[in-house]
């Protein structure tokens, strides 16, 4: 009998590039759906920034790992929340985004938050 | 209770990796089990063998390893951070051709399925960082 | 659910962000520099004030102590050892890191 699946939320608070924790959690999203667990993937606060377009690290000389988010949906993790009150104060809009989300009021992601079993952070 | 526990900061810089102990300290000593400590990020810095921390102050690495020695704890370092960071076995320096590795007693280098594996049986996972 | 927060509302706004994602049933609980949103008298605590009324708060004695602020923390604000944290941790779930 296989165990019932986990709703495993990772929450991303930080903007890619400055630091690696954007690149490094992108790992832990996959593998956690390739254990076939319900992954939900959260964007917030400067964590918006990973899913900004036009992303260009060729001045930085460093990896520019921005298409992996549009190839999470392969990856059986479809389960993509923005927050809209961290898009606003941004000045951002889901235009400026490199794909598809669902974006959510900071009240919606509460009560998403409180349904989790397990909720990943960096 | 069951908890798993990840670690995603290095020694002495932040204080997550403290935190991280005394909290699983404190479970294991309530008689909980951890499931597994996963040191992921600038985590696998906690897992150097090469540190010599000064003799006033507290040695992170070996305070792990003495917790891991007394529970029979399980502490992984993520392999690819610690590539990455290097943080490397003797299996794992052997196979990219370093003629060292230094990897601390009672930790060992695996993938991060293991971070998954642990959470998947654990009631709560303690995710301490930056 | 429980939150746990471990930087400064005055150095970042982690402490901010996990207040407006706590509903009534949260408890959060501040560690490490997080310790200093406990405190009364600073340009934060206004604020705190207002999340005492909806939400428990709970700050980690041992980081406490080290800061010299024990004497400073706003009343309402309930001090755990390492312990008291694993217990808390055991009566709620999930818990959020905000890092």
């Amino acid at each position: 009998m296989t165990a019932a699946r986990k709703k495993i939320m990772v929450v991303n608070r930080k903007p890619p590039h400055g630091s690696i924790y954007a690149l490094e959690s992108l790992e832990i999203v996959l593998i956690a759906s390739a254990f076939g667990q319900d992954v939900s993937v959260v964007f917030l606060d400067d964590g918006v920034f990973q899913l900004a377009k036009s992303q260009n690290t060729r001045g930085l000389e460093t990896k520019n790992f921005s298409s992996t988010y549009r190839a999470l949906e392969d990856y059986e993790v479809k389960t993509l929340l923005v927050e809209q009150e961290s898009l606003s104060v941004r000045g951002l809009t889901a235009a400026d985004l490199l794909l598809p989300v669902e974006i959510v009021s900071a009240a919606e992601l509460a009560i998403r938050m409180t349904q989790q079993d397990m909720i990943l952070s960096s | 209770m069951k908890f798993a526990v990840l670690v995603n900061e290095g020694p002495y810089t932040h204080q997550a990796s403290d935190t991280a102990y005394h909290f699983t300290r404190a479970a294991l000593e309530k008689g909980h089990e951890v499931t597994r400590v996963f040191f992921y990020h600038d985590g696998v810095l906690n897992a150097t063998g090469l540190a010599t921390p000064p003799k006033d102050d507290r040695d992170v690495t070996k305070r792990w390893s003495a917790l891991a020695q007394q529970y029979k704890l399980d502490m992984v370092a993520c392999i690819a951070a610690a590539q990455r960071r290097g943080i490397v076995d003797a299996e794992g320096a052997s196979r990219v051709g370093l003629d060292t590795d230094n990897l601390a007693p009672w930790f060992r280098i695996s993938g991060l399925g293991q971070l998954i594996d642990a959470m998947l049986a654990a009631d709560r996972v303690m995710v301490f960082g930056d | 659910m429980l939150h746990t927060v471990n930087k400064s509302p005055l150095e970042r706004n982690v402490f901010e962000s996990c207040l407006r994602h706590a509903d009534a049933t949260a408890v959060i609980v501040l560690i490490e520099d997080g310790v200093y949103g406990a405190m009364k008298g600073t340009a934060f605590s206004p604020r705190l004030e207002q999340a005492l009324q909806t939400v428990r708060i709970y700050a980690l004695a041992p980081d406490i102590e080290a800061r010299g602020i024990r004497d400073k923390i706003a009343d309402g604000v309930t001090l755990l050892d390492y312990g008291g944290f694993v217990d808390l941790v055991t009566q709620h779930a999930p818990v959020m890191a905000w890092l």
